[in-house]
Order: C-alpha cells, then sequence, then structure tokens
C-alpha cells in the first residue's frame, strides 16, 4: 500500500504561507479601494448627494458632497484593505471586512446619486429599506424551508416549486373561501404538499433529491400554470380575487426613524418572517430538536444509535419547511399582488443563494436574504434615476456572490455533512 | 451508510433494480423471500410465457411504458378536476353515473387524442403534407433535446450533475445568434461558424463550475443553478444593446440571423423540420462512441464511479472534471444555438432557449443517462411538445400539462420501486433501473 499513496491534488488548502485568506481578501479590497477612490471619484459631480429620512427628498437628510463622498468611502475601503494586508489578528477579520464593503457601496452610492439627473440627488432611504424587506421576504421564508431541510440532511433545491404552490393554493383557497387565513393554511398546506412528495421520494424511494427537487420545481410549475389557465384566467373574480392582510403599525416603535416607518408598518409577513428567523435560530441551536435534527443531518448513523428516529425528523422537518415556503409564497398573493404564472420567476433559486452564502444557519440566511434584497432595490432605485449601470448587473450580483462564496474567496461554506445522502437503516 | 454493499460493481449504474428495490421496501415490509427466483427450474417455459412474463417484469421498457400510463392518469384527473361543467356532472354521481363518465371520457379523450394526432399521426390528413407535418413539429422539438439531454447525461457518467444545461444553451444561443447576424460570411461556412460559435459559449459557461470543482471542490450543482441566472440576465442585457437590438423595434428582440447562417430545412416550406435533427443523431453516436469506445470516455466513467480509486490509477481527477464540464457544456450550447439557427426562431428574445436545458434533465433522466435512450427520450418529450400545441389549440387544454406530464413521468421513472408497487411487478433479473447518483452538495 505504500506505494500507492498519491498525494491529493483537488483540495488541499493545508499550509497557505504569506497568502493567507486575510491577505488575499485584503487585496481584494484595496483593488475595490482604488477603483471607488479613483474611478467613482473623478465620475461623481458637484451635486450634493442627499439620503433622506423620508419617503421623497423632502424632511431631514444626510449630505454630502458627491465627489467628496465617492472618494473619503473609496479611501476607508482601501484602508481596510490596507489593515488586511498587514495581516492582523483573526478577529478582525470580519469587522474590516465589513468597514471595507460598506465603504465600496457607499462611495458608489456618493457617485450615483450626485450624478444623477438634476432634481433628483436624492435616495430615500425609508423606500430603499422597506423595499429591500419587501424583496427579502420571499427569500427570508425560502431559505429557512431550505435551513429545516439541509440542516436535517435533505436537500432541498425544490424551494422554488414550494413557494409557487403556496403562492397558488393562499389565492386559489383564499378567494373561494374570501378569508385570508384560510389562504395562509392553504398556503402553508400547499407547501408541504410540494414537500411531502420531496421527503416520500427521497426519503423512501431513496431517490437522488437533487433531482427530485428539479423535478419537482418542474411539477409545481406545470400544475399551478395548468390550474391557472384553466381556473384563474377563466373566472378571475372566483379564483383569484383573494383578500389581502393589511399593514399593522406597532405603536411606539413605528415613529423611529428610518426604521419604524420602513419595518413597523408592515403585514404580517414581515412580523412572521422575523419572528421564524428567531424562532428556528433557537430551535436549532438550544433545544432537544435541534439538537436531535443537526445530528441526523451531520452523522444519521450515530443519531439514530443514540435512539433518535432518523427517518421521522427528517419527514417532519421536511413537511415544517414546506409549510413554511408555503407561507413565504403567500406573502406574495395575500399582501400584494393576484397570482400569475411563473410569479415565483427565479426567487427559490436566489433563496438557495442565500441559503448557502449563509452557511445554512438562520441568521445567516436572514443577512444574506437582506443583502440579495438590497441588491434587488438599488437596481429598481437606479433603473428610476437613468443610472448607466444596468439592473441585470445588481441583479446578478447574488448569484455572483454565492459562486464566489463556494469557492472559498470569502471564507469557506460548508453543508452538513450527511446533506443529500439518504439514510439506509442497518 | 451511504453506499449499501455491493460486491464489486465497476461501473456507476448503481444498484440493481432488485436491490434498490430491498432497500426500498425493507424498511417497512420484509420482501418476501425469494418467491421469484426458482419457477424456471421446475419446467422449460414455452417462448410465449417467458415473453408474457418479461412483459410484466420491472424492465426499463415495461417500468418506462407504466409511467407514461400513470402520468396520464394523474394528468386526466388534473384535467376533470379543473373543468368545472365536468366536475358539477359529479355532484349527482350515485344518481346517474354515466352523466359523470361520459363527460369525463369526452373531456379526457378529446385532450390525448388530439396529443396523438399533433405529434404522430392525424388520420384526418387529406395531403403530404399534412400527414408528415406532425412528424416534422416533433422533429423540431426533438432535436435541441436530445443536446441538452446528451449534455446532462454525459457529466451525469463522470459524477458531475450538470443542473447548468440551461445557462450554457442560452450562452450557445448568444453567441450562435451574434455570429449568425453580426458576421458577414459566406452561406456555407456562415453556418458552421455560427454552430461552433454555440458550441464555444456552452463550453465556456460549463468550463466555469469544471474549473470551480476541480480546484476548489466547488459543487457544480450550486455553481451551475447560480450560472443559469447570470446567464438569464446576461441575456436579457444585451439583447436590448445598440447592434443587437433590432432597431425596427423598441422591445426585447434582436436583429434576424441571416438566412445564409440558418439550418437548411428537410422538407418543404410549411413543414418545420430542420437538419438539427441530423446533427442531433450524429452527436448521440459521437457521444455514446466517447463514452464506451474512447480513452477519455474510460477516464470519465472510471472517475465517475470512484473518484479516489480513478486518481489511485494515475487518471487525473481535476483534468477529467473540466473536460467533462466542457464537453457538457458545447453539448448544451449547441442545442441553444438550434433555437435562433433552426426554425424555431431567427431572433435572441429574453425567453430564446425556452425550457430546454431544465428539460434536458428530465430527458437524461428518462433516458437513464445511456446516450441512444437519451435520443429516445427526447423524441418522447419532443413528441409531447408537439402534441401538446394541438391539444391546446384544438381541445383547449393548456401546454401547461405536458409540462405536469413530463415531471411526473420522470417522477415515476425515478422511483421504480413505487411503479412495481403500484403495478404489483415482477421483479426482473437482470434490470437496471436505478438512476440516482444520490451525493448531496
Amino acid at each position: 500500500m505504500s506505494t500507492t499513496a498519491v498525494p491529493d491534488v483537488a483540495v488541499a488548502p493545508v499550509d497557505e504561507g504569506f497568502w493567507t485568506r486575510t491577505r488575499k481578501v485584503g487585496l481584494v479590497l484595496v483593488a475595490l479601494g482604488l477603483l471607488a477612490t479613483v474611478l467613482f471619484g473623478a465620475l461623481a459631480t458637484d451635486a450634493t448627494a442627499r439620503f433622506t429620512l423620508s419617503e421623497d427628498a423632502a424632511g431631514a437628510a444626510l449630505e454630502i458632497h458627491g465627489t467628496f463622498g465617492a472618494v473619503l468611502f473609496g479611501l476607508i475601503t482601501l484602508a481596510a484593505g490596507g489593515a488586511m494586508l498587514a495581516g492582523p489578528p483573526k478577529r478582525w477579520f470580519i469587522p474590516l471586512l465589513a468597514m471595507g464593503l460598506v465603504g465600496f457601496v457607499l462611495s458608489f452610492l456618493c457617485w450615483q446619486v450626485s450624478d444623477a439627473p438634476a432634481g433628483q440627488n436624492f435616495m430615500p432611504l425609508v423606500n430603499i429599506v422597506r423595499g429591500t424587506f419587501l424583496l427579502a421576504l420571499p427569500l427570508i421564508f425560502g431559505a429557512l424551508a431550505g435551513v429545516l431541510c439541509e440542516r436535517s440532511g435533505v436537500v432541498n433545491v425544490a424551494i422554488e416549486g414550494q413557494l409557487l404552490m403556496g403562492a397558488f393554493s393562499g389565492a386559489l383557497f383564499g378567494s373561494i373561501s374570501g378569508n385570508v387565513w384560510v389562504g395562509l393554511v392553504a398556503a402553508a398546506i400547499g407547501g408541504s404538499f410540494i414537500s411531502l412528495l420531496l421527503a416520500v421520494f427521497s426519503i423512501r424511494y431513496l431517490v437522488d433529491q437533487v433531482v427530485m427537487g428539479i423535478v419537482l420545481n418542474l411539477l409545481a410549475l406545470g400544475i399551478t400554470g395548468f390550474l391557472y389557465e384553466r381556473l384563474m384566467q377563466t373566472d378571475a373574480a372566483r379564483y383569484n380575487s383573494a383578500p389581502r392582510f393589511s399593514n399593522w403599525e406597532i405603536p411606539l416603535l413605528s415613529d423611529i426613524p428610518v426604521l419604524g416607518p420602513a419595518l413597523f408598518r408592515g403585514n404580517i409577513f414581515l412580523y412572521l418572517a422575523l419572528l421564524l428567523v428567531l424562532v428556528i435560530h433557537i430551535g436549532l441551536f438550544r433545544t432537544r430538536w435541534g439538537l436531535r435534527t443537526r445530528s441526523v443531518g451531520e452523522h444519521p448513523t450515530a443519531a439514530d444509535t443514540l435512539g433518535v428516529k432518523v427517518l421521522g425528523l427528517r419527514y417532519r422537518n421536511v413537511i415544517m419547511a414546506g409549510a413554511v415556503a408555503g407561507i413565504g409564497g403567500a406573502s406574495y398573493t395575500l399582501a400584494l399582488f393576484s397570482f400569475t404564472k411563473n410569479m415565483i420567476g427565479g426567487k427559490g433559486f436566489i433563496a438557495l443563494a442565500a441559503l448557502i452564502f449563509g452557511r445554512w444557519s438562520p441568521t445567516g440566511a436572514l443577512l444574506a436574504a437582506l443583502f440579495f434584497g438590497f441588491a434587488d432595490q438599488l437596481a429598481t432605485y437606479l433603473g428610476a434615476i437613468n443610472s448607466i449601470i444596468p439592473g441585470q448587473f445588481l441583479a446578478m450580483l447574488p448569484y455572483l456572490a454565492t459562486i464566489l462564496a463556494v469557492a472559498g474567496l470569502v471564507g469557506r461554506v460548508r453543508a452538513p455533512a450527511a446533506d443529500g445522502k439518504p439514510y439506509i437503516k442497518g | 451508510m451511504t453506499t449499501h454493499p455491493q460486491p464489486g460493481s465497476p461501473d456507476k449504474e448503481p444498484a440493481s433494480e432488485e436491490q434498490a428495490a430491498r432497500t426500498a421496501l425493507g424498511n417497512t415490509e420484509r420482501a418476501e423471500p425469494a418467491s421469484t427466483a426458482t419457477p424456471t427450474q421446475e419446467r422449460r417455459p414455452t417462448l410465449g410465457r417467458l415473453f408474457l412474463e418479461n412483459l410484466w417484469a420491472a424492465n426499463t421498457f415495461t417500468v418506462t411504458l407504466l409511467s407514461l400510463v400513470l402520468a396520464m392518469v394523474v394528468g386526466a384527473v388534473l384535467m376533470i378536476i379543473s373543468d368545472p361543467k365536468v366536475l358539477a356532472t359529479y355532484a349527482y354521481f350515485t344518481a346517474r353515473p354515466t352523466d359523470a363518465l361520459d363527460a369525463s371520457w369526452a373531456l379526457v379523450s378529446k385532450a390525448y387524442a388530439n396529443l396523438f394526432k399533433g405529434s404522430v399521426f392525424d388520420p384526418g390528413a387529406t395531403t403530404l403534407t399534412a400527414a408528415l407535418s406532425p412528424i416534422s413539429e416533433t422533429l423540431t422539438y426533438t432535436a435541441p433535446l436530445v443536446f441538452t439531454g446528451l449534455s446532462v447525461a454525459l457529466a451525469f457518467r463522470g459524477g458531475l450533475f450538470n443542473i447548468g444545461a440551461q445557462g450554457q444553451a442560452i450562452m450557445g444561443v448568444i453567441l450562435a445568434a451574434l455570429v449568425g447576424f453580426l458576421l458577414p460570411l459566406p452561406p456555407g461556412l456562415h453556418l458552421l461558424v455560427a454552430v461552433l460559435a454555440g458550441a464555444v459559449g456552452g463550453a465556456v459557461w460549463g468550463f466555469i463550475p469544471g474549473i470551480l470543482k476541480a480546484r476548489t471542490g466547488a459543487h457544480e450543482v450550486i455553481n451551475t443553478i447560480m450560472l443559469n441566472y447570470i446567464a438569464v440576465y446576461f441575456l436579457t442585457w444585451l439583447i436590448v444593446q445598440n447592434g443587437v437590438q433590432d432597431p425596427r423595434r423598441t422591445d426585447a428582440i434582436s436583429r434576424r440571423v441571416d438566412a445564409s447562417a440558418q439550418l437548411p430545412r428537410l422538407f418543404d416550406d410549411p413543414l418545420r423540420a430542420h437538419a438539427g435533427i441530423i446533427l442531433a443523431v450524429l452527436a448521440t453516436w459521437a457521444v455514446a462512441w466517447l463514452l464506451n469506445r474512447s480513452t477519455l470516455g474510460f477516464e470519465l466513467r472510471a472517475v465517475g464511479a470512484n473518484p479516489d480509486a480513478a486518481r489511485t490509477a494515475g487518471i487525473s481527477v481535476t483534468r477529467t472534471y473540466v473536460l467533462i464540464m466542457v464537453f457538457a457544456g458545447a453539448l448544451a450550447g449547441l442545442g441553444g444555438s438550434q433555437m435562433v439557427l433552426g426554425t424555431t426562431a431567427a431572433a435572441l428574445t429574453p425567453l430564446v432557449v425556452a425550457q430546454i436545458g431544465f428539460d434536458g434533465i428530465l430527458v437524461a433522466l428518462l433516458g437513464r443517462v445511456k446516450p441512444w435512450g437519451v435520443a429516445m427520450a427526447a423524441l418522447l418529450f419532443g413528441a409531447l411538445q408537439a402534441g401538446g400545441n394541438r391539444m391546446q389549440s384544438y381541445a383547449s387544454i393548456s401546454l401547461e400539462l405536458v409540462t405536469v406530464l413530463q415531471a411526473l413521468i420522470v417522477i415515476f421513472i425515478a422511483a421504480p420501486a413505487l411503479v412495481k408497487a403500484i403495478f404489483q411487478l415482477r421483479a426482473a433479473r437482470a434490470a437496471r433501473l436505478q438512476t440516482s447518483l444520490a451525493k448531496g452538495w
């Protein structure tokens, strides 16, 4: 056997030498900082960039001279990159990275806002924050569904289908019954239906989970599209006019500047999403159920040996995940729009990206979803001020970020060890 | 616990059907021990009896056929429950069941009859053109699916799950179209360059997840999903750029591909079948040769079966992963290029490649990831598409039903144990039905 000891060439980040991960990221930040300082600084105009604390140009605002702001924030990014190149202690990594990225974004915004057509040199922060959360909502629900599934070892590529089915059944049964709560329950059941199929086929019939997820997405697309054309298009008043949840204002909290109107005057789905993040986080890391779920996702054999019912737990979690995603789908049809064919349009896959980018944790998923929601909202804003940056490139950002993340360029992401592996007892 | 003991199987074709069924069913019920194993020893069966026995055994063909039947049954149920008039007859089912049955039969039979007439043969056709039309439509839809199906199947055999056929097809269609309307080349050569450009576009998009997998271990499923969407956004951005967008239009549509870069048609004008289907057959043959006869194919299968063993045997896993994805991408890119070079469309639109990449995954699974199987599966899917169009216009049953049927067929195929249980099939002796890889991220 000694002769066949071939070194592993594919993956082996052993001795990194001078170029540690911190230094590599530092180098990237320095490049970004230079880009921001020189390019954004040069392109920014003399106009004052105003970040208003309201929904329009009026009211109090944070103001900064366009060129000055772009250069200043670019230099901050540069400084963060430089500090990282110096090789600081490990605990400085996250703060410096955050500082660098925030500086880059602000520099970019200073350029864009100052460069906008005259009279539009302002960015209404309330709109931006509210839009970010609104666009992130289905992503949060979807990513949480992914967390529940994948933490217990079942890959969930069917998030898209679960969201779609939830949106559809929420709209359908909400319309027929005329009751939002019936719609909400129906949406959860609709999402669970897709989940149930995923669970049965991947746990009992051992079908590859990624394959099953892809096929279920198509199935959900087909079924909802088919029934949409047959029922909703022919009789929209009866089948596609679900009542909608109204916005609930939370006293006191809704008076906080910027965050108040954006966050605490939302509908039930916003509160539900934030609550679920908290509940699932505590559940996963502080309760017996969470410990069992994680052990089943990491090492099912060991869990089984200790008396955890692996398959039962997986069934339960996958079906719960479907309910969560189903409610996420209803956040469209029971609050914003009426159902249309393929209305989720790839959000399920961004949710999957958020799950991976957030490293399979509820809080990480929330942050990633907000980041992606912000990119989406920014694209809308830039479109409104006729920016030269095409919205499509901002829309690519979540996907690019995820590729960089899994390639190990921005820290290492690691899935639960038994994710996607069916458990066969014995 | 992931790989159940399997005495020295050199090929990745995993557990035999019998094993899979045993493991799948073993959780709840003990399989009746060897009840099917020894009837042949007692009396030499007649040929007819043997045929019948095999027909009702869980072999590839029977399971595929029964999956199709099951999918159509579910489809029929969907049609009935979504038709308020027919559904109303079920309200008094106990009083007069014939009403409900008649109405259901009329609805379902009309839909499926049109599905058949639109894809295979219309008995009411009077002219030769009308008689050939269904086949021509079927072949038109089949050609790109063969390519994307082969793309997914090839990667599968190398142990990689290429969900990115959609994105690769998009990059293929972009480059093919750009060559098609930007480069002024003589006839013949123009087509050749356009087709090759399509392959290059797909290959580049396949190379990225390949090299990331080989270098950093990043999972190709995640990366290919992400690249699909990046390609979509790139396409929607590109279409509205100067020089690409049709100058006479304000909506998102590009200029038309020159006639010199279009694939020649097989029949006369109203029939749409084009030379893409011939390329598809050639590609199938080439992939079959590559997989089964070439050194690269051997290395590819070895890496797919067990990358560690392959590495120990001196095969460069890194290089093989990259090559697999480049080839898979090129195939998907070729499939995509047909969407503008063929007769489906001649200009880029945001939805120009439709679903061919995702359908390719289904086609590959249905074809049991074997080249000729993929070609047959693509033919079935092409027929469903072509028939679906007629079903939509003649029986006013939404084309979406075809998506449902396709997904259901593959679900049933992927779980042969389920089909076996439903129809009480015998266990076939040498059938290999499991296509799943079950690797996770």
